[in-house]
């Protein structure tokens, strides 16, 4: 894999951004002392994969690059898409995941593979990467409480990924499934959902090129509360599709269960694609607020992905398949 | 406030305060001099905490406000809004479980203070979130319950704000101005499942908070029961 552990004398590019080491002096702060620690303990292969921010080597350009970034959708700041976001394993506020985070163990990491295909098993986090190349894919995130980011991910092709395990015919969705480790997950210990969190998606969706397992952010090894190992990123629908540490992936003929839509199945449908006609229970969605910005903006049609995958949804009620 | 009843009042005015309204006596008053000015203190705190952590984003480059603002300002104001309203809702029971009746006179203060918060929250939600986007705003009311449950909330304060003050009790008479009073406790009970239907999936904050409500509730339930049988 090609996850470079930082030597002390390494510069991160975020360290050169004045801005990072400003706004935040606590993790200044923590990452002046890990990076002595990291310096005492560097003979210690098994130094925890928080203790620093990690640089990903080999990450290559992809066609969702900045070069390709409409003018009005500016990157997010580093510590916005890392200090808001909701992982109730965490803890429901948007603050909590990287509050309680920080010690989760994501190294050693195994996915269970399971259901229609012929390679199932389970494989190590390292051998699922491995083959795959590390694209930068930079993507507007919605979500479905109406806000919104452009986040550059580091991830790898999910389809490529599922092709090695070899679905069969009857491989109609996948479906994915967040760890269970209510010590280490604090958040599950209260039933704010049936846990372990459970999304999917149709076989299609899943193989569709902007489908990604997200495994960096910011040129960076992913952090813990943003969805470390491994994450979904489905940048077309509503950001509660796109599952964080993934620990299963099953190929299978039925719609899988999802979390959310067995909380409130009014509420959340399957698909949960980003639709500006059709309003939540909770939110209009015709507009969203950007984060960093006042005003709200109009929310696009699957989130300004329409061109590359309204075809998946070619004759289907948005309405009634919400 | 806010549901004073009168007799509540006759009972404070002639057992705690000091024969005749001399003014020296009334300098003695550790609720005029002490008490209520601490409530206006501690009343004010959470704004003023709202306040420092508004400029120390703007000035110097904090992020006490998330990265949404708008959003932990909502929410920061819907919080204390409710805190406020059952803090206001404790002082009966206060004085019903400790037989302080002194208590009472911070009552309408509290009260008010909880008007306050549930109108900057509102504001908020009108002016910085919504922008005065007035159809967005109706169509929130009309299509989303929880915000209609939130503003049905708000609705029912209005009057009680309006008639708080001595001239609105004699206007209105005591026993009228009671029973319109009793309008709080429809709000509070609004107050408390407008939080619980804003937050997704089943989660304990908004239960403890309603927890609570019930409990002062309660506690008003069984004095009058309690005072049948004792006597």
């Amino acid at each position: 894999m090609l996850i470079k552990h930082r030597k002390a004398s390494d510069v991160l590019g975020s360290e050169i951004t004045p801005k990072s080491v400003f706004d935040d002096r606590r993790r200044f702060l923590k990452t002046a002392a890990l990076a002595g620690a990291g310096l005492a303990a560097s003979a210690l292969p098994s130094l925890p994969a928080y203790a620093a921010r990690t640089k990903l080597d080999g990450v290559v350009k992809s066609k969702w690059s900045a070069e390709s970034l409409p003018e009005d959708d500016p990157i997010n700041s580093y510590e916005d898409a890392t200090s808001y976001n909701n992982f109730y394993e965490f803890g429901t506020a948007k603050g909590d995941p990287k509050d309680n985070a920080q010690d989760f163990k994501t190294s050693p990491w195994e996915i269970m593979v399971e259901g229609a295909c012929a390679k199932p098993g389970k494989i190590s986090f390292e051998d699922l990467i491995k083959p795959a190349t590390l694209e930068e894919r930079i993507y507007r995130f919605r979500c479905v409480e109406a806000w919104s980011m452009v986040i550059p991910w580091v991830g790898i092709s999910l389809g490529d990924v599922l092709k090695r395990f070899e679905p069969t015919s009857d491989a109609r969705y996948v479906y994915f499934e967040t760890l269970l480790d209510p010590e280490q997950m604090p958040g599950q210990r209260a039933p704010v959902l049936n846990w372990p969190y459970k999304e999917g998606l149709r076989i299609d969706e899943a193989m569709h090129p902007l489908s990604i397992l997200a495994v960096g952010m910011y040129g960076e090894v992913i952090p813990n509360q943003n969805g470390a190992p491994v994450r979904l990123m489905v940048p077309w629908k509503y950001g509660f599709k796109s599952i964080k540490s993934i620990v299963k992936i099953k190929f299978q003929k039925a719609m899988p269960p999802t979390s959310w839509n067995e909380a409130a199945a009014r509420e959340y449908g399957f698909y949960s694609n980003v639709n500006p006609m059709v309003s939540h229970p909770r939110w209009s969605q015709a507009s969203e607020r950007r984060i960093g910005e006042l005003f709200k903006r109009k929310t696009l049609m699957f989130n300004g992905y329409e061109e590359e995958v309204a075809s998946l949804y070619e004759g289907m009620d948005l309405r009634k398949w919400y | 406030m806010i549901a004073t009843t009168m007799s509540d009042t006759a009972t404070v005015n002639s057992a705690a305060r000091p024969q005749g309204k001399d003014r020296a006596a009334k300098k003695r008053d550790p609720m005029v001099w002490v008490i209520k000015p601490a409530v206006w203190v501690l009343c004010l705190a959470p704004l003023a905490w709202l306040g420092w952590l508004v400029v120390e984003t703007i000035y110097f480059g904090g992020r006490g406000l998330s990265a949404n603002p708008v959003e932990f300002i909502n929410r920061y104001l819907g919080d204390w809004a409710l805190r406020f309203l059952l803090i206001s809702l404790a002082v009966t029971p206060v004085r019903i479980l400790t037989g302080w009746k002194q208590v009472v006179r911070v009552r309408r203060l509290l009260g008010l203070f909880a008007f306050f918060y549930v109108v900057l929250h509102v504001a908020n939600y009108v002016g910085l979130d919504q922008f005065f986007n007035w159809e967005a705003i109706w169509e929130d009311v009309i299509k989303r319950w929880y915000i209609t449950v939130g503003m049905a909330a708000l609705l029912c304060l209005i009057p009680l704000a309006v008639t708080s003050t001595k001239g609105w009790i004699k206007r209105i008479g005591g026993k009228n101005w009671n029973r319109l009073h009793k309008l709080v406790y429809v709000s509070g009970a609004a107050a408390c499942l407008h939080f619980f239907m804003m937050r997704k999936g089943l989660q304990y904050e908004p239960l403890v908070y309603a927890a609570i409500f019930a409990g002062l509730m309660l506690v008003r339930a069984v004095e009058p029961l309690k005072r049948r049988f004792s006597a």
